[in-house]
């Protein structure tokens, strides 16, 4: 595969505020066209990774490129063609939404910018809108608002940080569908979430705990990394039984899920010897495949914090 | 239990002094905005100026001349800062504001008081403010009856006549019938001018950076400085809105008089307008949100009113005082747009006023476009 493949393709990138390392030596390469996903809990630094691949920060050590473009000189030439959509919304309330749009189209200077701006709105269906002001405006529309507006100069990469925090079910699905409608047309897009429904929308997936990159890949391949045992147990006194799990040899997390409890650990015979051992006829113990959660979660309580 | 509730209404008290323990910026404020009230209102401020700069045109260098500019000295309101050689001189020293008055000794002096003739001394004044020339003028008037009294013994006595030996004729230059307005409307634009730009300035920019908005901006190939310079623009114009509103208000309602170029005045206005930008531009960058910005502009505002000269008579200020108003923008402005509205001054007259209001910008955008640069990282 030829560097041209990659949207972004960076090594060593590393950011320090003060003497703290927020973001330390990551290297990531997302294929063109590919939706990736970036999770890690809050302050991992995914924020200031994207940052520094759009321009806005430049990186203390690491280099690579960000649509061939080298990111740490040709910041100009990145923002030019990489959307960024900010985890707070950043776009001016006191303004309508087409004055917004008509504001960003130009900055970048788009050619026919008026025809440029009626497109979008209809696209993202804002055209009845489009005289509210954004202020007014439900989280749900904000956030249409601003994909629409990273979209006006038609970049060929997306960066969306936290895209869909504080937005309901339905606009979360409708805001996926379109992610995947213009990533089949050929857009990058790298996306931060903390739902794990829409991490497994991703083509692939990385995720960052205290600064460090702690796996990536698809998503079978992060779960299959990871070598995680799960156990699911259903009962009665299950928050006797957890206090009784915990500390047991194997056993790593021990997780409520409604109703049952999901077990697990990576040392496969000590969880089950452990499971075992405590097994008894009133509850009902079965394998399952070990899930995303538990393995971000496994990840995390096994990173060091560098902050602590 | 919906009755008023003394630990509720406790618990809300305590979280505010958590909060404003926090807000260094605003704590600093409410202790250093009546400190520095108190410091200009309780030392800076003299109503009764004294020790006002003085020039003395002595055509007759006679011992009596010599009295009586002794006697001036004394009063403590004037100091002689000038022997002019001619009345050119004397003229061009009022108009640049380098003396409060010019004191002209004729020549036939002292062989007119003599001769018991009541020889005229001329005082000249720059009364564009009344309020600096007033106390010292009465001073005057209370000296001429008992200056020579020394010096007028024995058979020389009946000069010392009962409306005095000497006829002290003022002649009140550029505001000849004393009318505060004359000096204070103009005085004004400066103080508007500080008022909005800098407040405006510091606010526009906090805002953005206050919303999450100049992210984003940032993010788009639109560079620093056309946020900084666009962002600016539109506030020039409206500083040249106040300025006209002033100037229109200024000639139609309180019917200042206007000797100079207004275009002159304009172009200064611009330099003082940017000035005030650029002051806000670096209190944006240091403000975290848009109540310290308001808070720190008008920490610049108190000053700028209070020192300037715009309330009270800058000469009447102890010297640290006038030091610190020497820094601000708008002390110069001030001189300047009197100078220009009612001495008539020309772009040689006002240079002595504007290099320091250039000296004042370049500093300050220095500063502001260096704290902003830092702030983008």
């Amino acid at each position: 595969m030829s560097a041209s493949d990659f949207a972004i393709d960076v090594t060593g990138i590393t950011k320090r505020f003060g003497d703290k390392t927020v973001v330390d030596a990551i290297a990531l390469r997302v294929r063109r066209g590919e939706i990736y996903g970036f999770l890690g809990p809050n302050g991992s630094g995914k924020t200031t990774f994207i940052r520094m691949l759009c321009g806005l920060l430049t990186p203390d050590a690491g280099s690579g490129t960000c649509l061939g473009y080298d990111v740490r000189t040709q910041q100009a030439d990145i923002k030019r063609n990489v959307g960024y959509m900010t985890q707070k919304f950043s776009y001016y309330e006191d303004l309508s939404i087409r004055e917004n749009l008509d504001f960003v189209a130009r900055i970048y200077q788009i050619p026919d910018r008026r025809a440029a701006v009626q497109r979008s709105l209809e696209r993202l269906g804002l055209a009845k809108r489009s005289h509210q002001l954004a202020g007014q405006l439900s989280g749900g529309w904000k956030q249409r608002l601003a994909l629409a507006a990273c979209l006006l100069h038609s970049p060929k990469l997306l960066l969306l940080d936290e895209p869909t925090a504080g937005v309901d079910p339905k606009a979360r699905r409708e805001f996926w569908e379109e992610i995947h409608q213009l990533a089949a047309e050929g857009l990058t897009v790298l996306i931060t979430t903390h739902y794990m429904d829409e991490a497994e929308r991703c083509h692939r997936l990385a995720y960052l705990a205290y600064g460090r990159l702690l796996a990536g890949g698809t998503l079978a391949e992060v779960l299959a990394a990871a070598k995680l045992f799960t156990w699911s147990v259903a009962g009665p006194e299950l928050r006797a039984l957890a206090a009784a799990l915990r500390g047991r040899p194997g056993v790593e997390q021990v997780t409520a899920f409604g109703n049952t409890l999901h077990v697990s650990g990576r040392d496969a015979a000590g969880l089950d010897a452990t499971v075992a051992a405590l097994r008894d006829s009133r509850h009902e113990w079965k394998r399952i495949p070990a899930g995303l959660e538990d393995v971000f979660i496994g990840l995390m309580d096994s990173a060091k914090d560098n902050f602590a | 239990m919906n009755g008023l509730s003394f630990h509720r209404l406790w618990a809300v008290v305590l979280k505010e002094f958590i909060q404003m323990k926090r807000d260094r910026v605003t704590f600093g404020m409410m202790v250093g905005i009546p400190l520095m009230q108190l410091m200009m209102f309780g030392f800076a401020i003299n109503s009764d100026p004294r020790h006002l700069p003085t020039a003395v045109h002595l055509a007759d260098t006679g011992p009596f001349a010599r009295t009586l500019v002794q006697a001036l000295r004394t009063s403590d309101y004037f100091q002689i800062v000038h022997e002019a050689e001619s009345e050119a001189d004397t003229q061009r020293l009022l108009q640049l504001g380098e003396v409060q008055f010019v004191i002209n000794i004729p020549v036939d002096f002292t062989r007119r008081l003599l001769r018991g003739e009541r020889p005229t001394v001329l005082i000249e004044a720059d009364a564009s403010d009344p309020a600096a020339t007033g106390p010292a003028l009465n001073a005057v008037a209370q000296l001429a009856d008992t200056v020579f009294n020394r010096d007028l013994p024995g058979p020389l006595a009946p000069l010392q006549a009962q409306n005095g030996p000497v006829d002290f004729r003022i002649h009140a230059h550029y505001n000849p019938e004393n009318i505060t307005q004359y000096n204070v409307v103009p005085g004004l634009m400066g103080v508007v001018l500080t008022m909005t730009m800098v407040v405006i300035t510091a606010l526009a920019i906090t805002r953005e950076r206050e919303r999450g908005t100049m992210e984003n901006l940032l993010a788009t190939p639109v560079r620093p400085f056309e946020v900084m310079v666009g962002k600016i623009l539109p506030y020039i114009v409206v500083g040249y809105i106040q300025v006209s509103l002033i100037l229109v208000a200024a000639r139609f309602i309180f019917h200042v008089p206007m000797l100079g170029s207004l275009p002159l005045l304009y172009a200064v206005a611009l330099l003082f307008i940017a000035a005030n930008l650029a002051v806000g531009i670096t209190f944006s960058t240091l403000a975290k949100n848009q109540l310290q910005a308001v808070q720190m502009a008008f920490f610049f505002f108190l000053p700028s009113i209070l020192l300037s000269g715009f309330m009270f008579p800058f000469r009447g200020m102890p010297e640290w005082a006038q030091a610190v108003g020497s820094c601000l923008p708008n002390t110069h402005f001030l001189r300047i747009v009197r100078g220009i509205l009612l001495k008539g001054n020309g772009p040689t007259e006002i240079i002595p006023e504007l290099w320091p209001l250039l000296l004042f910008l370049g500093v300050a955008m220095t500063i502001g476009v260096k704290r902003y640069r830092q702030t983008l990282d």
